[in-house]
Order: C-alpha cells, then structure tokens, then sequence
C-alpha cells in the first residue's frame, strides 16, 4: 500500500510538526549504555513476541495465514456476530457495520465498515482481538478473514467471489479512505 | 440525627454502651467501626468512637456516587451502543479541591475491567529497537520514579451537549468524563533508552491487555517523550482496577482513551497503527464529510459545578465554584458571567495551578433572587481562550461527538432551581 508508506506518512510528519525535535532527541537520549544502565529487564524471546504481537498495519504487516471467502463469512456472521450487529449488519443494536454511504455530511451520519472506516487491515486487528463481544479471540484465522469477506461484500467493496487473505486484505480500497484530515486545531477563531 | 430510628433503640444502644463504660471494659467492647448504616448517638461525647480499621471508608452520611455503569437498565446510555455501557461518571459537583477520589474517578472500558495477577504481569517492548525487553512490575518499580497531578478525560466527555435538546442535566451529567489524580511510574523515556530505540521509530502501539485488546498509536513527539509516564500508583496507592491495574500509560493533556490501562505492550514502528479506536471511533466527524484523526489534545474547557444543574439555591451569598483545564498547559486565567455572557469578571485560581490539570477556580456572589445565568470561560497559557457553543458548532457542525468543549451555562431561575441550558 504505497500510499500509505509515504504520502500518508510524509503528511503526518509534517502535520505533528514537533516529531522532527522529537527524533532527534530520541537520537541524544538513547545513544547510552543498553539496558538504561540499571540492569533491570531481560530480553524478550523471538517466541514469547510472535505470542503478543497480534497487531495489524495499513501495509498488511501482521497478518497471519489463513484465507475466507464470502459464503464462509455469512454463515461465521449469523452465528457469531448477527446477535449484536443484526442479520445484515444493518440492524443493530450494536455498530451498524454494513451501508451508510453518502450519510456522512447529512443530519444522521451512519458510520459503518463502507461509509467510514478508512482501512480495511482494521477490521484484521479488531475482529481478531475484540471481537465477538462475549468470547474476544475465539475466531481462528480462516473465521476472521471470511467474516471481513463477507462485511466488505455486503458493503459493495469486493464482489461476491473474493478470497480475503494476508495479500488482498491490504489490497482492498475502502471507499472514504480519503476521508480523515489531520488534527487542524485550534480550529476555532475566538472572539 | 436519624430521624427514622425509633427513639427505643437509641436509648437500648446509650445505654448498653454505658454500662460497658461502667464494667470498665471498654478496650474489648468497643464499637467495632462505623456500623454500615449509621447508628445515631444523643451525643457523640459520651459513648467511646470507632476504633482504626485497617482500610477507610468515608463517613456513612456521605452519599456522593459515580452515575452510570453498564448493563440493561443502566441510568446512562450511548446510543447505539447501548446497554453495554461501560461508563460512568464523576460527581464534579459534590468535589472540593483538585483532585478526585480514586473511588469516584470516572470510568470507561471498552469490554470490562480485567482482573490481572501483579505476579504474572509482564510489559513487552519491541518492534523498531536495538533489544526488544520485557519487563515484571517489580523491575518496573525499581526504575526511578515519578509523580505528578494531571486530569483525564474522556474525549466523549460532554457528549450530548453537540445535541439540539438540553435536557435537565447536572454538572456530573455534563462534565463528569474528567477527573485528576495523582499518578506516579516511570518516565517512557526511561524505558524506551533501556531498550534502544531505533532512530526510525516515530510512532508507538500501545496495547492493553483486556478483553477489548484496546491497542492506539501513540506519535513520539517531544511532548510525550517529555511527559509520558508508564504509571503504577494513583493518588499514593497501586491503581485502580478501573484505572488500568497494575499498569496504565498517562500522556497528560491527551484524551482519556489514548491512556492506555492494564497495558501489556509497547510497539514502536515508523507510523500510525490504524486501529479501530483511531479510525472508525475517536475522529471527528465534520460538516463537510471529512474527520479530524489524532485530535489527541483535550482543549482548554471549564464548568461551574456550584451552583450548577439540578441544584436549589436560595438568595443571598454564594461562592461561585468550578473547574478549568488544558490539554495544553496551565490555565491562566478563569472568568465567570453571571449574565449569560454579556458581561465577565475574573475568577480567583486557587493554588495549585498545575499544567495539565484540573485547577479549581472561585467568584463571591449574592443571587439577588432574579434569572440569572452562569457561565465560565477559561483561557490557557498557550493563549487559547474556550470558546462559545455557537463558535464551536458554526465550525464543527454537530456530528462530531468527541472533543466537544464550549461554555457550559447554568440558568438560576427565580426559583432558585438551576437548569441546564444553552445561552
């Protein structure tokens, strides 16, 4: 995901302006004795990482093995995941996930997966940590990726043949993608 | 004195404590602490007092409590997320001083409080550093530490104030998604050094280990690596449950949700996560169809908590009180209206005024028995002054649900009642 690597970046760079300073303070503090000279700690195992290391990035980095398909995630959905989000995603009562579109600059903004979130690699790391509700990290690999198939589907983002996996999944393009500004405060002129 | 216990008991209970006293054998048979409910004397001089208990309470006739909390039926919801609730909120208008009780500190948690063995607790920091660590709570203690006073609050603090309606709300209704604390832990800094922080670091996950897997990216600014605390103690003891028990990050100034609780993982990496919480929740929705992403800064706001909604004064004296913040600093000066903004006189701070923390702030006052209504305007030493709900809402509309801080106004009516409204 090219775009995110370097022009996201860059603008994020500038807009937090002070980062520079930061860099480079972090350049002088940390160039001293490893372990901060108290001898306190021990180094972590590459295996008690790979445990914990359970995030996902807009570059896909993260993403474990495994793949879904769309039918595979309606049947996950209604099991798993319609009791709070409604048999389409419509519903409710929880998080509308699915429709929304063209409602975001209307009196009732609806913010789902389609008309909101900017990543599809999100719904990786959520799904797998938070969710379902009741019982967080049940979903195996396969079960997360077909449930996100079946959510882009339903929101028109991929058609109904996609096989979601660690290569598309950062491939999809979410459509308000461009939709988030960085933090522009103090916005507001004082009288 | 109770009212409602029968005079009969009373004196049972005078006298029984009496005749201990008589037998002189009053170290064994003393009361053996505040009864749970509590049990009215004539006079508190003539019978012997509680003795110490090994961890305090407040005294019985204090009825002070956090609104909210989760679950079907609860007294607050959110919409659509209702009734899972994990919210609650603190009661600013029965608080003195700056700093809030651990007890009353308000509280939301994204799937419960996890309950968390201090023994098997480890901190893992990794990702872009020369040796990635991990660390028990006892190392954690031993590195040199650090205290100090800042708020947090909930950057959905105050909510329900971008709606048209004002219903009839209190101070704790409105504002109660702040509190202050003392906090005490190791500055991030020291920890990031120990582990060799690679020059390309820039951004940080921060991860925490509940049942919601809150994880946020947090940007290495000068700021943070300034301030930023990897906290164990809250108000002189280990932390709340609520507060993130045993470890919690505190980036004071920013909003409540970016502090990470029950934290377990630190990730450094050369730019923003992209989690849920900083993306689909925590973004600012806009007239124009765009969202404010990382408005991590909780702005200069106030709020007059006495007299303050739902409250009954009567005329004559009153000492107008309240509370101002900055995300960005001190808070260098607090002005109070009494006649919805027309005209403002200032407010005296009272000390400490601290950066990045409640400072409480006081106007003498005789309500003369006409309408009148209250509002409070701070201004912060970055020069930034709070503004109206009008100016806020003329540049952010009213979708925007997060970071909403414009002056509250309180109206006394000739009643004496105090009414949320809009001015």
């Amino acid at each position: 995901m090219d775009g995110y690597g370097t022009s996201m970046r860059k603008s994020l760079l500038i807009g937090i302006g002070t980062l520079a300073i930061a860099i480079a303070c972090v350049g002088s503090a940390w160039s001293g004795e490893e372990g901060g000279g108290y001898g306190l700690g021990r180094t972590a195992t590459d295996e008690e990482i790979r445990d914990w290391n359970i995030d996902v990035s807009p570059t896909g980095e993260g993403l474990p093995p495994g793949q879904g398909t769309v039918k595979q995630g309606a049947q996950v959905f209604a099991v798993k995941c319609a009791m709070c989000h409604g048999p389409t995603g419509t519903e409710g009562p929880k998080d509308k996930l699915v429709g929304g579109q063209n409602t975001l600059k209307t009196a009732k903004p609806v913010k789902t997966v389609g008309s909101y979130w900017p990543y599809a690699t999100t719904l990786y790391d959520f799904i797998n940590r938070a969710m379902p509700f009741n019982a967080p990290g049940s979903l195996n690999s396969d079960e997360v990726y077909s449930v996100i198939a079946w959510l882009l589907f339903q929101n028109g983002i991929v058609k109904e043949d996609a096989v979601i996996d660690g290569r598309t999944l950062p491939q999809v393009q979410m459509p308000n993608r461009n939709g988030f500004i960085l933090d522009p405060r103090p916005d507001v002129p004082v009288r | 004195m109770d009212k409602n216990l029968p005079l009969g008991s009373r004196r049972k209970f005078l006298a029984r404590s009496v005749s201990w006293i008589a037998l002189g054998a009053a170290a064994l048979v003393l009361p053996k602490g505040y009864a749970e409910e509590p049990r009215m004397l004539e006079d508190p001089m003539r019978v012997p007092g509680a003795l110490p208990r090994p961890y305090g309470e407040r005294s019985p006739f204090v009825k002070t409590a956090r609104v909210g909390g989760a679950g079907q039926g609860a007294p607050h919801g959110w919409g659509a997320n209702a009734p899972n609730n994990f919210n609650s909120w603190t009661p600013l208008q029965d608080l003195h001083g700056i700093v809030t009780p651990s007890s009353l500190h308000f509280e939301r948690h994204h799937n419960g409080v996890p309950l968390i063995d201090p023994a098997r607790h480890r901190l893992l920091i990794h990702g872009l550093v020369n040796r990635p660590m991990i660390f028990t709570l006892d190392e954690l203690e031993r590195f040199p530490a650090v205290s100090r006073l800042a708020f947090l609050e909930c950057s959905g603090n105050s909510h329900d104030l971008w709606l048209p309606d004002a219903p009839d709300f209190s101070a704790q209704d409105t504002h109660g998604l702040t509190s202050t604390s003392e906090w005490t832990g190791i500055k991030l800094s020291t920890l990031l050094e120990a582990v060799g922080v690679r020059r390309e670091a820039t951004w940080m996950l921060a991860e925490g280990s509940d049942a919601a897997g809150m994880d946020r990216s947090v940007p290495l600014t000068d700021e943070v690596l300034k301030e930023a605390l990897i906290c164990y103690g809250q108000n002189g003891e280990a932390l709340r449950p609520e507060q993130g028990y045993p470890l919690r990050l505190l980036l004071p100034g920013y909003e409540g949700n970016i502090n990470v609780k029950w934290l377990r993982r630190l990730k450094l990496g050369s730019a923003p996560f992209m989690t849920r919480e900083e993306t689909s929740k925590y973004t600012d929705l806009m007239p124009d169809g765009k969202a404010y992403q990382f408005s991590l800064v909780m702005e200069a706001k106030s709020v007059i908590t006495s007299p303050s909604g739902r409250q009954q004064i009567h005329p004559g004296f009153h000492e107008i009180r309240g509370l101002a913040w900055s995300g960005h600093g001190r808070v260098t000066k607090a002005e109070v209206s009494v006649d919805g903004g027309r005209t403002w006189q200032l407010a005296r701070l009272q000390e400490p005024i601290l950066p990045k923390c409640h400072t409480r702030f006081l106007l003498p006052w005789r309500w003369n028995g006409q309408e009148a209504v209250l509002q409070s305007r701070c201004t912060d030493e970055t020069g930034y002054v709070q503004p109206t709900r009008q100016d806020l809402i003329k540049v952010r509309g009213t979708n925007s649900i997060f970071h909403y801080n414009a002056i509250q106004s309180w109206r006394v009516e000739r009643d004496g009642r105090v009414r949320h409204i809009y001015a």
